[in-house]
């Protein structure tokens, strides 16, 4: 009995519909991001989370339209991510009904912007998101590194310290992607979300890799994330909510059914 | 009489107070969709509207002070404490914080002290039970135990998950007071009712089917414990 574990769908949204894509290319249609989200919504998800990747500031007034329209009709929290670089763009959001909102980019290049943000808004609603990347050769200890742009530009900064700097900064969640896993549906890099997991107190998402459900199992199990994130695997109609609830519930992972 | 004015005098209202925090969208949407044809919802900063309204919501997100303060300088603190006197009152997330003494957040926060007791932090070397570690913020799905019965839990199941967020928790004085209890490493009080005031820790808006159930349940409460 306690604190449930989550299963967060993520909408990556370009020009106002769902996409997915393998590493960030070869995009393919999943639907209309308000009806996917009510599709989630009734299956149970516990949360959801809106990803911009248009990132174009003349798409952005569509996007705040579609998160009105989905906060609208969705009674479970939701995230909203992709080009939120300003206070003002924060409060627009927030305004249009989203939860909380997801930082990636503009933290690497301001830091001060968790700062000034969580203090305006709370902590609850800044999730910091990281794309890390493996960089330690084989054999050596494992190290991790934050990359913007998609996974294209390095930054040179060790990913567990990143994380342990956003939580300091006021961060109240981490949004975890390892790029090398991500769209490869060979699971989470678990090393690196335990690592982070472990070295800060607020909650983890680990995402990216997730190809089938003992991947969301071994994500909380051994990456000791508190939720799991997915996009592929429920968007295709490979796995419903309820099933992925179910068998991390036989796991003997907390969920709410 | 005509209809209009049929409709008009039976028209409730339940004021959704704008003290200038938080995401009040959700909340009103979420009120908006249980809501029936009679009840119209109003997100309102006017005290004026609030001491007219029927029953009143008071929604809370972000820091105990700023929370305070702002109810201070809007200078909407007496409608509340009206409000809390004679007709159907909830408070959600911070707002439960904000009807305490006191809360230890932002290095100690007078509250509106409509309960005696405070509010506390989790820690950032929070425990559960068995000694291993919790995050802090509790941010989640956890069961809520209800320790009364109350109109507001009507058709909601005991040990139902809502969401929370949250990094205090109130600890009244008054036990009798605690209609409803969460485990997190300890056991709090998540919800707190006395005559026609009800409060809550979690965000019913944002806890679907149960969360809006809450709603609803305010909807229809004559404020009667």
């Amino acid at each position: 009995m306690g604190l449930a574990k989550r299963i967060i769908p993520c909408l990556d949204v370009d020009n106002g519909r769902v996409v997915k894509g393998v590493q960030f290319v070869d995009i393919r249609d999943a639907g209309d991001p308000v009806e996917v989200a009510k599709r989630y919504n009734e299956q149970g998800a516990d949360e959801i989370t809106f990803l911009d990747i248009t990132a174009s500031s003349d798409d952005r007034e569509t996007t705040v339209h579609m998160v009105e329209a989905i906060a609208s009709q969705v009674f479970i929290p939701l995230t909203v991510g992709g080009g939120i670089r300003t206070c003002e763009d924060i409060r627009r959001m927030l305004n249009a009904g989203a939860d909380k909102v997801g930082i990636n980019t503009a933290a690497v290049f301001n830091p001060e912007f968790v700062r000034e943000a969580a203090q305006r808004f709370g902590s609850q609603c800044i999730v910091v998101a990281i794309d890390a990347k493996k960089v330690s050769a084989e054999g050596d200890a494992d190290k991790w590194e934050i990359f913007t742009h998609g996974g294209r530009k390095p930054t040179g900064l060790d990913a567990v310290e990143w994380a342990k700097k956003m939580v300091e900064y006021g961060a109240g969640e981490i949004l975890l992607t390892s790029m090398d896993r991500d769209g490869t549906k060979n699971g989470f890099d678990l090393g690196v979300t335990r690592a982070i997991s472990e070295a800060v107190h607020v909650p983890v998402i680990a995402s990216g890799g997730v190809g089938n459900l003992d991947h969301l199992v071994n994500g909380v199990i051994e990456g000791k994330a508190d939720a799991v994130l997915a996009a592929s695997i429920f968007h295709f109609g490979e796995y419903s909510i309820q099933e992925a609830k179910q068998r991390m519930t036989d796991a003997g992972i907390e969920m709410r059914l | 009489m005509s209809n209009k004015s049929m409709s008009e005098m039976k028209k409730s209202t339940v004021a959704v107070i704008d003290y200038g925090m938080g995401n009040l969208h959700s909340v009103a949407k979420a009120l908006e969709h249980v809501a029936d044809e009679n009840t119209s919802v109003i997100v309102t900063s006017d005290p004026a509207v609030i001491d007219a309204a029927d029953r009143v919501l008071l929604p809370g997100v972000g820091a105990i002070r700023d929370c305070i303060g702002e109810m201070h300088n809007t200078g909407l603190v007496p409608s509340i404490r009206k409000a809390m006197l004679e007709k159907p009152f909830l408070a959600i997330c911070v707002g439960i914080q904000s009807l305490m003494s006191h809360s230890e957040e932002n290095a100690g926060v007078d509250c509106l002290n409509h309960f005696q007791g405070n509010a506390l932090f989790f820690g950032e070397n929070h425990k559960d039970h068995d000694g291993s570690k919790l995050k802090v913020p509790h941010m989640g799905w956890n069961q809520v135990k209800h320790t009364i019965n109350h109109p507001l839990w009507t058709n909601i199941p005991d040990n139902a998950r809502f969401y929370f967020v949250h990094s205090f928790y109130v600890v009244p004085e008054n036990k009798s007071e605690v209609a409803g209890t969460c485990d997190y490493g300890l056991e709090f009080c998540v919800a707190l009712a006395r005559d026609n005031v009800f409060a809550v820790q979690f965000h019913p808006e944002k806890s679907h089917k149960d969360g809006l159930q809450l709603y609803k349940n305010f909807l229809h409460w004559d404020g009667k414990p």
